[in-house]
């Protein structure tokens, strides 16, 4: 049945930027602080007070719009756009109405199907509001300011996504981007990026788009995924019945995963937009907007493909690399070290990741310095120590304070024997160990000689040679 | 354009203002006239000008991203009608 049908699915994402003060005024906008303590004439919308543009935040959003391949607008302004609600003190939110700051553009994501182009239609700027608070009180709705004016871009894609999954997958990749370029903490908890999905469904081969629904309140990307899924199912059960859909904002309950009406939509919002009279129009030279693009990192798309092409790194590897920028940081100067590339990625997205989780630390944090893992890698590689060796023993080691790898090793005793005589008796005493297995062997069972190289390298803790002890197995067992 | 009782319900909706009908009757010519005066500019040939924006002509009024200018909870919440401590208050948002 629902084959029928198709899902036509339009996220507008918030993304809180990481400046320091307000859009509008100079308000720290940092999270957790005591309510109403963030606040300032500008914020509360008292009379005679102007408002004056945050430099950093339009560098931001063109950072963004850069990064999103959108065309930036040279004309900007700010327009005013009314309604009341308490948590708006001024009675109007300054945002960009016609001159977006970056237009069209697309991000790219990748799901089962393959990589493919989200279309956006517009990367705009506006202020927050403040946060309502319905459940401290039971007579009142208590309002907290801290939040009011703080500089937000606005992500807006066209109906260009179709499944629940194709959301996911761009709200990923949206969130890797704006953490990449270091203009928002991505935080979906605490609400630093925020989420809300157009969703309609309309039979396949249809034109005309179905009435749509606005889900509210994702606080997770997995929330927009479930909020999808449970949305485009309600539709569907709802035509099936020979029902009709009606035109709602609906929010988000995370604890049964469904979604419940907000309020129907009588009639399209009017909100009287125009341009702020406070505010004075900004024009962005090309020469400003070129010093941006040139302040951008390589995009972890292109990374990916280099990490592919030029260091032959599988997919898997690449993309894990790239998955935030410290790590793939971490990557790039490591190899300033060592070409064994393959190498630092196994390192990287191996034992040491899995230290840091342990650890609940990050490559953002790392004590541990490429130097060191270059070196570390080295010794690996010239048999000095083996892997397993190296990742369970000095690993943890230099994860806490660098050393030289190899004088480590020495120190602890853990350098590989390559001496015959000390291996022969490791050689010896697992043969005779395993005697029943030997019999196996002689008689044609030779994929038994791993068997035979774990129980020397048991015996040694590790430190025995494997090329070396096979080789001495395969000459004494024949 | 006519101003109609429509108008003047749909103006006072959004902007959440009240009248009677005899205030309603006396906004409705008041407006009429502002809006009559208002449409004389439709008379000029303006193809080919560009909307004016902004009335002064300095632009690009930017700031420093520089954390300045806040004030103390005691004094933003000072004049606020209804307050605890800590919050402005207002009458409950969402029904229960």
């Amino acid at each position: 049945m629902e084959d029928k049908y198709e899902a036509v699915i339009g996220l507008e994402v918030h993304a809180q930027l990481q400046t320091a003060s307000k859009l509008f005024c100079g308000d720290s906008i940092a999270f957790g602080a005591k309510p109403n303590s963030h606040v300032s004439p500008i914020t509360l919308g008292h009379p005679g007070t102007l408002p004056k543009t945050n430099k950093k935040a339009v560098e931001y959003a063109i950072k963004l719009g850069l990064a999103c391949n959108c065309e930036i607008e040279e004309n900007n302004y700010f327009a005013r756009k009314n309604y009341f609600y308490p948590d708006l003190p001024k009675g109007y939110q300054i945002s960009q109405h016609t001159t977006p700051i970056c237009k069209g553009g697309f991000v790219k994501i990748k799901t089962t199907e393959g990589e493919r182009n989200v279309q956006l239609n517009r990367i705009h700027m506006e202020e927050d509001a403040g946060k309502s608070i319905h459940d401290r009180d039971d007579d009142y709705t208590c309002v907290d300011l801290n939040r009011a004016g703080t500089a937000l871009v606005e992500i807006v894609t066209e109906p260009d996504l179709h499944s629940s999954d194709e959301a996911y997958q761009y709200v990923t990749e949206l969130r890797r981007l704006v953490r990449w370029i270091d203009i928002c903490d991505g935080n979906m908890e605490e609400g630093s990026l925020r989420c809300d999905a157009n969703v309609s469904v309309r039979l396949k081969g249809e034109k005309k788009l179905g009435t749509k629904v606005e889900v509210k309140n994702l606080n997770s990307i997995r929330n927009v995924k479930k909020a999808i899924d449970f949305e485009i199912q309600r539709m569907i059960n709802i035509i099936e019945n020979g029902g009709t859909i009606t035109q709602q904002t609906r929010s988000f309950d995370a604890s049964n995963d469904t979604t419940f009406s907000l309020r129907d939509k009588e009639e399209a919002n009017d909100y009287r937009y125009f341009p702020d009279p406070d505010l004075a129009p900004f024009h962005l030279t090309k020469d400003f907007i070129n010093k941006i693009q040139s302040s951008l990192p390589t995009l972890p798309n292109q990374l990916i493909h280099q990490y592919q092409n030029e260091f032959g790194l599988s997919d898997y590897d690449a993309a894990q690399l790239c998955d935030e920028k410290h790590t793939a940081d971490f990557f790039q100067s490591t190899i300033q070290f060592t070409q064994h590339y393959k190498a630092v990625a196994n390192w990287i997205t191996g034992p040491i990741r899995q230290y840091l989780n342990e650890h609940h630390l990050s490559f953002e944090t790392i004590l541990l310095s490429p130097k060191t893992l270059a070196e570390l890698i080295k010794i690996v590689d010239d048999g000095k120590v083996n892997f397993s060796v190296a990742s369970s023993h000095l690993l943890p080691l230099l994860m806490k304070e660098n050393k030289d790898p190899l004088q480590l090793a020495e120190e602890l005793n853990l350098l590989q024997v390559s001496d015959s005589n000390e291996l022969e008796e490791w050689v010896n005493e697992a043969i005779n160990k395993m005697s029943d297995k030997v019999v196996e062997y002689k008689k044609g069972k030779k994929g038994l000689i791993g068997l035979f190289v774990g129980e020397v390298k048991k015996l040694s803790k590790g430190k025995a040679d494997p090329k070396i002890v096979t080789a001495l197995l395969q000459e004494k067992l024949k | 354009m006519q101003v109609t009782d429509t108008t003047i319900d749909n103006l006072a909706h959004l902007a959440r203002l009240r009248f009677n009908e005899d205030e309603k009757g006396s906004i409705k010519k008041d407006l009429q006239n502002m809006i009559a005066f208002v449409e004389q500019l439709k008379e000029i040939d303006t193809t080919g000008v560009e909307p004016l924006l902004h009335m002064s002509d300095t632009e690009n009024v930017l700031r420093d991203d520089v954390i300045k200018g806040s004030i103390s909870r005691e004094d933003a919440l000072k004049n606020a009608p209804l307050k605890d401590e800590e919050f402005f208050k207002v009458p409950t948002v969402i029904k229960k």
